[in-house]
């Protein structure tokens, strides 16, 4: 019962009674969960269960029809995100994403895309780029710091020697890596990953995992991951929440959400007879 | 052969205003896809605010040139820029999210209204400015003609080339730059992580605005002459080379420019001044027909 009081008691992100209808379908159906400080969460569901629009929320993509979005930092603040605006949900809560597909700036180096992602900092020192122009020292100073976060990162991601490459050539492993890095460059608290390994082949998917666990054990930063792939998630995760047409449906450590009924029924469907017989 | 040298210099001259100007388009168009309609009118506004300047400093008693010049281009810049950011922040944001022809009508009507405003404000007259920059260097003489190239000439040409060293170097060595390419290419992803994109936008518009006023003043030295309507056919010219040189690219702007500014000279010298505008007009139309992308269509790189 500890290990499940650790999100309960000082979680991250606490979304309370998260409602979003598009018109008359609802899509997230008054979900509420905790994410601890720790943890890689997972949230996984069959397809169409909404797992996607919980992260659309928590960054701001839609506003929620209904319902609470804290995220709360270690000096206790807390942040409002369904009310603030996507960039300020990164660079003032401190929250960063992936997406389902890939989005890198496919025509800017490795990086440039991870020096993109450090664009709040150096936009304050470079006042307002006038005296990154006169080369001032102090920008200098600045720039050489996010050179080496991006290079920490290339290094942990393992690609260090293709700093210089177009995004768009790299292979597509590495590509969801490089994703990854370049949410980590914006010096998040909670890091949201849309499924990261899909489309990668279970070596690639392994060194995904060791990132993932590096990431939390390391860096102390919490995961939130929308994944498929349940080996990665059932090796990997502290917690688990589990949805299915918007609602939640089960939550809790990897191995109370295997033996949860409920869960294998949404997931293989329920014998009618069965079904009948209770 | 003296006289094609001359036209050449000519066209080079005109061809660094209109890629000055050109760059402002294709800015614009790389970072929210949009042709903005207004900037002819804002580059026009410029000429008007670099004139009221000059006569402004004059009669305070500011006459020593350099100092005046580089006073009126200080404070053009900066109105010019407001006047661009305005125009942004009235007509195109709030119809960001709409259908795409929106904010191209709202920019026809901007257009509209700036010339107006101009018109009722400074009148239809022409305001003329006497020529200020005086003297020229002889490049060579022969047969009696002599190919010249006037210190105005000089000072165009030179400050259209750092200008474009100044840019090219912002937009792919600062932060800003790839702040600007990058919302070019992903709003979206670029507001997560942690970019204001609006603002960026903003600045785009200023940038764009600030070097329409550049060509403004150099326009004003250069001619000597500036009415309400310079903007129309100035802008259209400048846009022009913008879809020449490949829209959305800095490099093509500039290139474009060129080729405009040149094809106008020379068809003025060597066939009738009447129709120089038909010409520049007909690359267009060629332009878009045959090679809609271009002559430096590379979209991944230095695009904004």
């Amino acid at each position: 019962m500890s290990e499940q009081l650790s999100w309960k008691e000082t979680p991250i992100l606490d979304v309370q009674s998260l409602t979003m209808s598009f018109g008359g379908l609802i899509a997230i159906d008054d979900l509420s969960f905790q994410s601890g400080r720790q943890d890689i969460t997972a949230i996984i569901g069959p397809n169409g269960a909404g797992k996607t629009t919980v992260f659309n929320c928590l960054t701001g993509f839609y506003k929620p029809t209904r319902g609470r979005i804290d995220l709360i930092h270690n000096d206790h603040t807390r942040h409002r995100l369904e009310k603030m605006a996507e960039f300020r949900i990164n660079n003032r809560a401190r929250v960063a994403r992936t997406f389902q597909n890939i989005r890198l700036f496919s025509g800017m180096t490795v990086l440039e895309n991870l020096l993109v992602a450090q664009h709040h900092q150096l936009m304050r020192a470079s006042g307002l780029t006038i005296g990154a122009l006169l080369g001032l020292g102090s920008y200098q100073f600045i720039e050489k710091q996010a050179i080496d976060l991006a290079k920490y990162w290339l290094d942990k991601t393992g690609l260090i020697t293709r700093a210089d490459d177009l995004a768009g050539d790299l292979p597509y492993g590495d590509q969801r890596r490089l994703e990854i890095a370049r949410a980590m460059c914006t010096q998040p608290l909670l890091l949201c990953l849309d499924e990261p390994a899909a489309g990668l082949n279970p070596k690639e998917s392994n060194i995904l995992s060791k990132l993932l666990l590096d990431i939390k054990h390391q860096e102390k930063i919490a995961v939130l991951l929308i994944e498929h792939d349940m080996s990665v998630v059932m090796e990997i995760s502290d917690h688990i929440v589990v949805i299915d047409y918007g609602r939640k449906i089960s939550d809790g450590t990897p191995t109370q959400i295997r033996n949860d009924p409920k869960v294998i029924a949404a997931y293989l469907g329920v014998d009618e007879r069965e079904e009948a017989s209770k | 052969m003296e006289y094609f040298a001359q036209q050449m210099v000519n066209g080079v001259t005109l061809g660094s205003v209109y890629g000055l100007i050109a760059i402002g388009y294709t800015m614009v168009y790389g970072i929210i896809g949009m042709i903005n309609f207004a900037h002819g009118d804002i580059f026009m506004i410029s000429t008007f605010i670099s004139l009221i300047t000059f006569i402004a400093l004059l009669s305070i008693g500011i006459t020593w040139i350099p100092l005046a010049l580089l006073i009126v281009l200080i404070i053009s810049m900066a109105m010019t820029a407001v006047y661009g950011w305005t125009v942004e922040r009235l007509a195109y944001r709030p119809l960001r999210a709409s259908f795409r022809l929106a904010p191209l009508i709202t920019a026809i009507g901007m257009s509209i209204v700036l010339q107006n405003y101009v018109q009722i404000v400074q009148g239809a007259r022409v305001k003329p400015l006497p020529p200020i920059i005086k003297g020229s260097y002889t490049l060579m003489e022969k047969n009696g003609f002599t190919v010249q190239i006037s210190n105005m000439q000089i000072l165009i040409i030179l400050t259209t080339i750092i200008l474009m060293l100044a840019f090219s170097a912002l937009i792919s060595k600062t932060s800003l730059g790839r702040c600007q390419r990058a919302c070019e290419q992903d709003q979206t992803m670029a507001a997560l992580l942690g970019i204001n994109v609006d603002r960026t936008i903003s600045l785009t518009f200023i940038m764009g605005a600030s070097l329409a006023s550049v060509a403004g003043l150099m326009y004003l030295l250069y001619y000597g002459v500036i009415d309400f309507y310079i903007g129309f056919v100035v802008g259209i010219k400048a846009f022009t080379a913008a879809v020449l040189g490949g829209i959305g690219s800095l490099p093509g702007a500039m290139l474009g420019g060129l080729i405009i500014g040149l094809v106008e000279t020379f068809w003025s010298a060597y066939f009738s001044i009447e129709y120089k505008d038909v010409a520049a007009f007909s690359i267009l139309i060629i332009v878009l027909i045959f090679m809609p992308s271009g002559l430096l269509d590379k979209p991944e790189v230095e695009k904004v």
